[in-house]
């Protein structure tokens, strides 16, 4: 069981009290009526999968309650940092995960 | 429409037909009817309710009045049971228009007392925080799981904690609490 | 039986066992293993493949061979344990394993002769291809055989009726054995005040200087320091010791799980718990894990009474217990030379030491010497006799390459040391990477993965000193001290060198079995055969041979496999590889894996305020998620059809009254409840009034139905928002999402409601009289409370909101009041209606109910791929809003092409016939192999009001086929259905408006 760091709670706390909520920074179109069925279909269902570092959705859901974003890594599954939900990724070396 | 008056219905809890742990070094009793409030908002609303607006994962007190800062937005107020409708008038006149949400949460869940020297350990069957008082002070409190169920988990003494939980999983909960005392006393 | 073999003098208090029938003698503290061993007994099982008769080859938790059975009454039948880690017992009950008929004569020994069947490989050689799969030859009589005789132990049949529990704990550090090296650490660990959890798999922590009887620590005898160590340890109330715990797996983060053993070794079980997991969250952790000692690979080196060195010198000095009267030493490593003093000194005779090294440590020798024990040097053993008890070792000397002649030596025991393992399992279940030291020919922990340590003979320090040294250098790290670290002065150490892998040299040609894996039965051969028939990789050799892939994980004899494939590979044994350690290190139990999480206690119950009722008038009930909900409530004599038929008969004709409480409950409260409202549900928000209640209906992004309820409005900033019961958590959370990551600047705030609140449907045209005689201010007449509205007051004199709502297509209300009145006024709601007969209801009828009407259920009519048009539900769908989420996905090519399902109502030709839910619908009654089904059958009942059946289902262009004849094949020939209007009752809505 991992410990997850709440950018919220500013604790560390028990992977139980969370859920995993795909991808972050997949900003919703300010007007969905406006794009293009591609570009709509990207929206939806297309995500990156990387390898290494990965910036995604938790939520504290048994905490505070708080959604937030995470940069983990998918080959150690190390989480490198956490980030309070609309702040921008964090800029990190890919060798320091 | 009927003017004939009509019986006011009785209360039962959760906890009606379900027996308690009780012993030296550990007991669960059930804390008195409350009020109960979800204060949505600025966190300086709590000014209303009486206590100082808590910190991130802190209770403030003030009388027979606690309110439990849950999350950045989302204060748990809790109040003797008789005080509900004044609360509700008291916070309808002085919270600021539009930058609050309050809502009635009495029944919805129920809270327990849990003490005694093998409290920590046994609310550790189910819950992975760590609940060393260093890591766990006296007057932290925050929404945390029991095993399959949600709970608000509040420190009001080393030996003695407030959880609060909702109704439907209460005796879960205190089913886990009996093994876990249970299961921690050595042969 | 007396203890032949136990020395005089033994204090520990006589107790009586008993193993496979027969009772024995042995003292507290011991364990079955040695007590077994004090009556001469070293044959106590069978082997897994060849069914050889097997002894204890160790006196520890890496015993390959000692597995018993645990019998203590009903349900508490353990298998596989080891008995050199069972602790006796007054009374205890063991019984050999992997025998038939008896321990002494066991018919599957014919695989020992016949041992060719059971070669590397031979469950992917034997049953390969089309002559075995599938055949009735395969099924009927080579797998029963099989699974029969490869089964190991017994399963048990009762239910376990023992308590185990689990607790979470959190230490600063955590030692993980408490020999030399891990005493060490706890204690300098523990004297900075940090909290300490040090664990020990044995009875008494000690490890190793439990049965040092030779060396001293700071002048003091090695376990009186242990004593006075623990002692001190058991005092500092920042410490706690835990014994007969083991360490068995390492996770993220320093997440390390142990096993406890509370109870097993007391001949009465206790109240509490039998075992407790702990799951450590440790800061730091201090591995010190010690080593284990290799067997050496000679033929017939599996025979009872062949043991490891080492073990000899634990039950002689630790349990009073000597393994034999006359024993042969084969060593590699100095060490056993200390165990053939001690045995000799106890009046054993040690017939011989014979050393496989041509020039063994002089000094070791001439200690030896001095003792009267021959040593053999450049030895290696060509064979043993005695079945079911060694009896003789032959001895052969090498010179270069030549094996020279056999000297036979007769002993009852032979004692072999091939050097020691490190156990860096608990390290590499870190992630750590072992790296191989080709000087020391042993693995050792390289880098560290997470925040941990080594110490001692696990990193291969096998000195007293050196054990010492490091862990208590390890434990004041790990607690943050750095504070300069004393010294120990040590004497009268056992040797610490040497070390052989592999097997032993041997003639040409030279036949016998020498056994690598003693569990899984792996032969040096079979590890060679797989080698020569292409396995490259350790990985492939192990899944081949099987060897290392027991129980027992290949404690003793990973490196031995190892060193045989890179042999006869001709490559390093880095270049081989060495298998992953996985967790657990030592089998654990079911019990504590399921702890309290079993029966009642499984899953949360949740009952709702009115279920007590429910109960004492004989409902049956059905789990809905984790709620238990009345499903229908039978009369005396009743089935659950006629109960079903008379609760909607009855709800049409008067009244029903039905616990509703279990719906999901959301209060959306905050100025811009309406505008989130909007972008949330299809439905338009913003101009419903508030004491007005609406059906909503929401989608995921993807266009889909993801949950439906009815929807009051409050206020202007407070909505009363209902969701499915399965639903409630799901559309929070959603939610929460959007209004937290996607519409931030709303002020608008959720708040789960669903427990708050117990809900009472009075459903029927009685409905009204039922409910008024309770209401105290507010009107419930049909003009001052239409269809699908809501309203404050009181109910029986407690606060409540009721709605005007219909699940039944009849006049209804929803009475929701505070959850601790739901009962009271629940009964007060009965009282009333037994005045006009209504009857109270369950799920059952409610689902009957309303798919007479065509409402659907999120869940049973849609499945994540239905659209609100599917369902005819575009009225809920608001046109003129610019957006909502799953709007724009409503327009996707695939979204609105022809032919997509849709919810149709389907009438079977013949009325009595109820279809199955799930059926598919096909165009003929005897579609062709490969047909597309056009839908599926959604849901399907008797309809009381019909007084037949009907069926909701999904077909492609389904509104288009009204009328058209349509098949459901089953196994027993295909039903004719026609496809009708899902709205079966009251089309026109005229029993709402009254
Ligand atoms: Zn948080």
């Amino acid at each position: 069981m991992l410990l997850i760091h709440c950018p919220y709670c500013e604790m560390d706390r028990p992977e139980l009290e969370f859920r995993y909520g795909g991808e972050a920074h997949i900003a919703r179109p300010a007007d969905p009526m406006a794009t293009s069925d591609e570009t709509w279909a990207e929206h939806l269902y297309f995500r990156s999968n990387p390898r290494g570092l990965h910036a995604e959705r938790w939520r504290h859901i048994s905490g505070c309650g708080r959604f937030f974003n995470c940069l983990r890594d998918t080959v150690s599954d190390r989480i490198v940092t956490t980030y309070k939900a609309g702040e921008a990724r964090p800029e990190i070396d890919r060798g320091a995960a | 429409m009927s003017d004939r008056s009509v019986a006011v219905a009785a209360r039962r809890g959760p906890l009606h037909a379900v027996s308690l742990p009780k012993g030296e070094t550990f007991a669960v009793t059930r804390a008195p009817d409350a009020a109960r409030f979800v204060l949505r908002g600025d966190p300086a609303g709590v000014a209303a309710f009486g206590p100082a607006a808590p910190g991130m994962l802190r209770a403030s007190e003030s009388g027979s009045r606690a309110a439990l800062r849950l999350g950045p937005d989302e204060i748990l107020l809790l109040a003797p049971g008789e005080d509900a409708e004044a609360i509700r008038g008291e916070l309808a006149a002085k919270l600021p228009a539009g930058a609050h949400s309050l809502v009635d949460v009495s029944h919805r869940q129920i809270g327990l007392v849990v003490e005694g020297r093998s409290a920590a350990l046994c609310l550790a069957a189910g819950c992975p925080l760590d609940l060393r008082p260093a890591a766990f002070p006296i007057g932290m409190a925050t929404r945390t799981i029991f095993l399959k169920a949600e709970i608000v988990l509040w420190r009001q003494a080393d030996d003695r904690f407030h959880v609060e939980v909702w109704r439907s999983f209460a005796p879960y909960l205190v089913g886990h609490l009996s093994d876990a005392h249970a299961g921690s006393s050595d042969p | 039986m007396s203890e032949h073999f136990r020395l005089s003098g033994a204090t520990g208090r006589a107790v009586r066992f008993v193993f496979d029938g027969v009772t024995y003698q042995g003292r507290e503290g011991d364990t079955l293993a040695s007590a077994l061993l004090a009556n001469g007994v070293h044959l106590i099982g069978r082997s897994y493949k060849y069914h050889r008769p097997r002894g204890m080859l160790t006196a520890g938790a890496e015993e390959p061979n000692a597995l018993v059975a645990v019998e203590r009454g009903r349900g508490r039948m353990t298998p596989n344990l080891r008995a050199t880690q069972i602790e006796l017992y007054d009374g205890l009950v063991a019984t050999s394993q992997n025998r038939w008929p008896s321990l002494a004569f066991d018919v599957g020994v014919i695989n020992d002769v016949a041992g060719k069947f059971y070669s590397a490989g031979f469950y992917y050689k034997t049953f390969m291809g089309p002559k075995f799969a599938g055949t009735a030859l395969w099924t009927r009589v080579f797998e029963p055989i099989v699974r029969y005789a490869a089964g190991l132990g017994a399963r048990p049949t009762d239910p376990d009726p023992d308590r185990y529990a689990q607790f979470y704990a959190h230490c600063d550090v955590l030692v993980c054995g408490a020999g030399p090296a891990g005493l060490a650490a706890a204690l300098a660990a523990a004297r900075s005040g940090k909290d300490v959890i040090l664990c020990d798999e044995q009875s008494e922590p000690g490890g190793s200087l439990l049965h040092e009887t030779t060396a001293t620590i700071d002048g003091r005898p090695a376990r009186v320091w242990a004593e006075e160590g623990l002692a001190e340890l058991k005092a500092a109330a920042n410490v706690r010791v835990m014994a007969r715990t083991q360490a068995f797996g390492w996770y993220a983060q320093n997440f390390v799980a142990l096993s406890e053993r509370v109870a097993d070794h007391l001949a009465e079980l206790p109240r509490g718990a039998r075992e407790r997991l702990w799951q450590v969250r440790a800061k730091r952790v201090v591995i010190a894990t010690g080593a284990i000692e290799r067997p050496i690979v000679f033929p017939g080196n599996d025979r009872p009474g062949v043991m490891l060195a080492e073990a000899g010198r634990i039950y002689l000095n630790r349990f009073g217990v000597k393994v034999g009267s006359r024993v042969v030493v084969v060593t590699a490593h100095d060490s056993a030379y200390r165990v053939a003093l001690d045995l000799a000194a106890a009046g054993v005779t040690v017939a011989a030491i014979a050393d496989v090294r041509s020039m063994p440590l002089r000094a070791r020798m001439q200690e030896a010497e001095a003792a009267g024990i021959r040593v053999i040097s450049s030895a290696t053993v060509t064979g043993t006799k005695g079945r079911r008890r060694v009896s003789g070792v032959g001895i052969a000397q090498v010179g270069g390459d030549v094996v020279g002649g056999t000297d036979w030596i007769a002993c009852d025991c032979l004692l072999m040391s091939g050097g020691w393992t490190p156990s860096v399992h608990l390290y590499s279940q870190s992630r750590g990477k072992v790296v191989w030291h080709e000087d020391r020919q042993m693995f050792l922990p390289g880098a560290s993965v997470q925040d941990e340590r080594s110490a001692g003979a696990c990193r291969g320090s096998f000195t007293l000193e050196a054990a010492l040294s490091e862990g208590d250098r390890a434990g004041a790290e790990a607690a943050g001290i750095e504070t300069a670290r004393p010294s120990f002065a040590i004497t009268g150490e056992a040797g610490t060198e040497g070390g052989v892998l592999g097997r032993l040299p041997r003639r040409p040609g030279a036949k016998g079995k020498a056994f690598v894996d003693f569990q899984n039965d792996v032969k040096a051969d079979d590890i060679e055969l797989a080698v020569q028939e292409g396995m490259r990789s350790i990985e492939h050799v192990k899944r081949y041979t099987t060897t290392g892939m027991a129980t027992d994980q290949g404690k003793t004899s990973n490196l031995n496999a190892l060193a045989i494939a890179a042999g006869k590979l001709g490559r390093s044994i880095p270049q081989v590889g060495l298998t992953t350690f996985r967790q657990p290190y030592t089998p654990v139990t079911f019990g504590a894996f399921a702890g309290a999480n079993r029966g009642d206690l499984f899953d949360p119950v949740r009952q709702t305020p009115i279920h007590s009722w429910a109960e004492e008038n004989g409902a049956a009930f059905e789990d809905v998620g984790l709620w238990k909900r009345a499903w229908y409530f039978p009369k005396p004599g009743e089935d659950m059809h006629r109960a079903v038929l008379r609760e909607c008969r009855q709800t049409r004709a008067t009244a029903g009254i039905f616990d509703a409480s279990t719906l999901g409950k959301i209060e959306v409260v905050g100025p811009d409840a309406a505008v989130f409202m909007e972008k949330l549900y299809t439905n338009p928000w913003a101009k419903l009034e508030p004491g007005r209640c609406r059906y909503g209906l929401m989608l995921n992004e993807a266009g889909f139905v993801m949950d439906d309820g009815v929807i009051a409005r409050m206020a202007d900033d407070r909505f009363h928002v209902t969701t499915t019961t399965g639903g409630a958590p799901r559309v929070l959370h959603h939610m929460e999402d959007y209004l937290q990551t996607e519409f931030p600047d709303l002020r608008v705030w959720l708040t789960s409601t669903t427990e708050q609140w117990a809900v009472i449907a009075v459903q029927g045209p009685k409905a009204r009289e039922i409910v008024a005689p309770l209401v105290a201010g507010f009107d419930i007449s049909k003009e001052a409370m239409p269809h699908m509205s809501i309203r404050e007051g009181t109910v029986c004199g407690v606060p409540a909101r009721v709605m005007r709502v219909s699940f039944t297509g009849e006049l209804g209300f929803e009475i929701n009041v505070p959850a601790d009145h739901g009962r009271a006024v629940w009964e007060a709601v009965w009282a009333e209606g037994r005045k006009v007969d209504a009857v109270a209801y369950g799920t059952e009828a409610m689902h009957v109910m309303r798919a007479e009407k065509g409402y659907i259920i999120v869940g049973q009519e849609t499945d994540g791929t239905v659209t609100p048009a599917d369902l005819g539900l575009n009225w809920a769908v608001g046109k003129a809003k610019k957006d909502f989420v799953g709007k724009r996905s409503l327009v996707r090519p695939d979204m609105i092409v022809d032919g997509r399902k849709q919810l149709v109502g389907l009438l079977t030709e013949d009325p009595a016939i109820v279809l199955e839910e799930g059926a598919q619908i096909t165009a003929t009654a005897a579609p062709a192999a490969g047909t597309r089904a056009l839908g599926h059958v959604t849901s399907s009942y008797a309809s009381p009001a019909l007084g037949r059946s009907i069926a909701l289902a999904m077909v492609a262009g389904g509104r288009d086929r009204s009328g058209e004849r349509l098949y459901v094949p089953m196994p027993g020939g295909a039903i004719a259905v026609t496809i009708v209007d899902p709205v079966f009752v009251d089309p026109k809505g005229e029993r709402l408006d009254v």
